[in-house]
């Protein structure tokens, strides 16, 4: 086990180092630095020159990588120029709306997508396969974007029944009923979104299942199809479908992202819209590198979960 | 390739596939046909009927905030949109393939780094880090193509990687090598072809995605951004209300051909998939 984690880990190496590489070059080879910024065009060079060395511009680029990295491991992720805060601090700020909008997405596609995947593996070509798949089908095609649209349109403005934006109302709010009242848009936008890869993988593990001897012995035992369908088959589908949704993890988030920006939603997503347009760098490296790092992270355990529960991993091939 | 045949003999036998596939070529060819055709001007502003006009004879959907027909918008939108998918789609292809060629016939180091190299890129939510490079890089149709199309070659390359572990274990690989044929050669003449098959189907999705990618940013001010047109573009302006509400005719037709072209990409995937699939029936 340790050998296999070891193992696991010195994969995860070069790729983090790839990450904060990859994030670092992105922002240093971007045209206009921080002096164009805020020296307004107006200072000259020997200033210019002497701001550059105040923010330790002048060293050579993989002294500033390292400089970077460090302060990563610090978490010291440098100051927004834009907010005057330290950017770790904005980020903790912001990471708390963000896991809630995501996760509350998340919780709402698996009430969906689970309970209609197994029902439309139960009967292919039935009622609910056909909705699953017209779900599957418009799932992926059907951008968070308009789906955002036509849900402002519908409940905001012809019911009147949910605000369009933010997090809590500009006066009075701040309870919890008000924040669950801002929450059910976007998060009904980033679960419906999400729902389509999860049904799939739902349905498609329930199929291979329903095929499996034992799955025709406890039906021949007398036991009760809803037995069958929801211990047996669900049962031994919810690993994959779990597998499915970490997996899916980047692209969740990807969603969420698009859909904080329409709503106003103050999370994470907003913070790069903002920081990106005002060449915020320290932002955008900030913000970058913890959804990438915690995506890493999460396959990371996830495989290490794996390695524990299920020793087929352990002594596979690798 | 002696089953290209066969495999557009079952594409047209399955009708939904059809249906698809004409939707799209009706797309292009209206894309690229019908501004020639009928004159189109998505810049000109119409003084005499002004801003914000609701549909009429002259304007199919009206105009816009400043009196451009949406009509004409909309068909040079779709070129752009079109074009970025298509574009990028493309370029995830050229790259993707050899290096999951290389990443799984060579094994070893260049199997290591390739794939780590993936893992790097798959790390990030694809639209943060096509939305960092698109805005560092200034946005234009041309760097949004490239930003795409050099992001998207991981899922690619996975697919090709899998493909190229089962094929590289197979005789008639042996055989050639014991035959004494370069790598090279293998590679191109032997691996690749049996291996690319389920590429292909992933390429409509990898289009659609490619279209909402762009849509998506576009829509957010941070694609291309007007005067050029995009599907994406189009639809902004109805982030604010009175648009929303009161002009459905601006915002419902470039969201509704979005949806209808990726859902065709989808739909022609699966079928090409199923069709170049031997174990699939012919009957269905």
């Amino acid at each position: 086990m340790a050998q296999y984690i070891r193992r696991r880990l010195i994969t995860a190496i070069p790729v983090f180092f790839g990450i904060t590489m990859l994030v670092f070059l992105l922002v240093d080879l971007a045209p206009g630095d921080l002096t164009d910024l805020m020296g307004e065009g107006a200072a000259s060079t020997v200033e210019q020159a002497a701001m550059e060395a105040a923010v330790g511009l002048d060293q050579p680029l993989p002294v500033r990588y390292l400089l970077w990295l460090a302060g990563l491991f610090r978490g010291d992720l440098g100051r927004s120029y834009h907010y005057g805060q330290d950017v770790s601090h904005l980020i903790v700020q912001r990471i708390g709306p963000s896991l809630l909008l995501t996760g509350t997405g998340v919780v709402l596609a698996v009430a969906i997508a689970v309970p209609l995947g197994v029902a439309a593996a139960w009967k292919p070509k039935g009622a609910w396969d056909r909705l699953a798949h017209l779900f599957t089908i418009s799932g992926s095609a059907v951008p968070g974007f308009f789906l955002a649209l036509v849900a402002i349109y519908l409940f905001s403005v012809r019911l009147g029944w949910l605000p369009s934006s933010g997090m809590y109302r500009s006066v009075g709010g701040g309870d919890m009923a008000d924040l669950l009242r801002h929450l059910i848009l976007p998060a009904g936008v980033v679960g419906v979104s999400n729902v389509g890869s999860i049904l799939r993988q739902t349905q498609s593990a329930c199929l291979e299942v329903l095929g499996e001897d034992y799955i025709i012995t406890a039906r021949a035992k007398g036991l009760r199809e809803g037995v069958v369908v929801v211990r047996h088959a669900l049962g031994s589908a919810l690993i994959p479908v779990l597998t499915s949704i970490l997996t899916h993890i980047p692209h969740i988030i990807g969603g969420s992202v698009v859909v904080e920006r329409i709503f106003g939603w103050p999370g994470m997503g907003s913070l790069m819209f903002s920081a990106v347009s005002g060449r915020d760098y320290n932002v955008v490296m900030g913000g970058t590198v913890v959804m990438a790092l915690a995506v890493l992270l999460t396959s990371l355990l996830l495989d290490v979960v794996y390695g524990l529960v299920d020793p087929r991993v352990r002594y596979g091939e690798r | 390739m002696g089953n290209g045949k066969r495999v557009w003999h079952r594409l047209l036998s399955d009708r939904r596939a059809v249906v698809c596939m004409a939707i799209l070529a009706i797309e292009v060819l209206c894309v690229l046909i019908l501004p020639l055709l009928l004159d189109l001007e998505p810049d000109l502003t119409d003084r005499t009927v002004g801003f914000w006009a609701p549909p009429s004879a002259a304007h199919w959907l009206g105009t816009d905030d400043v009196g451009r027909d949406i009509l004409a918008r909309l068909v040079c939108g779709g070129r752009i949109s079109l074009l970025v998918g298509f574009a990028s789609a493309a370029i995830n292809l050229v790259v993707g393939v050899p290096l999951g060629l290389l990443a799984g016939y060579r094994r070893g180091k260049w199997e290591f780094w390739i794939m780590r190299l993936a893992d790097v890129f798959q790390s990030f939510p694809s639209i943060v880090l096509i939305l960092c490079l698109v805005t560092l890089m200034g946005a234009s149709v041309l760097n949004l193509v490239l930003v795409i199309g050099f992001l998207g070659w991981p899922g690619i390359a996975r697919l090709v990687y899998g493909n190229v572990l089962a094929v590289r274990e197979k005789e008639y690989i042996l055989a050639v090598r014991a035959l004494g044929a370069r790598t090279g050669t293998i590679l191109l003449r032997n691996v690749l072809p049996n291996a690319v098959a389920p590429v292909w189907a992933a390429l409509g999705q990898r289009v659609g995605r490619a279209i909402l990618s762009e849509s998506s940013l576009s829509f957010l001010g941070v694609g291309i951004r007007a005067p050029q047109a995009s599907w994406g573009n189009l639809m902004q302006s109805a982030a604010s209300l009175a648009v929303l509400t009161g002009r459905p005719w601006v915002w419902l037709p470039p969201g509704l051909l979005i949806i209808l072209t990726v859902v065709c990409l989808q739909i022609l995937g699966n079928a090409l998939r199923d069709a170049m699939d031997p174990r699939t029936s012919a009957g269905r």
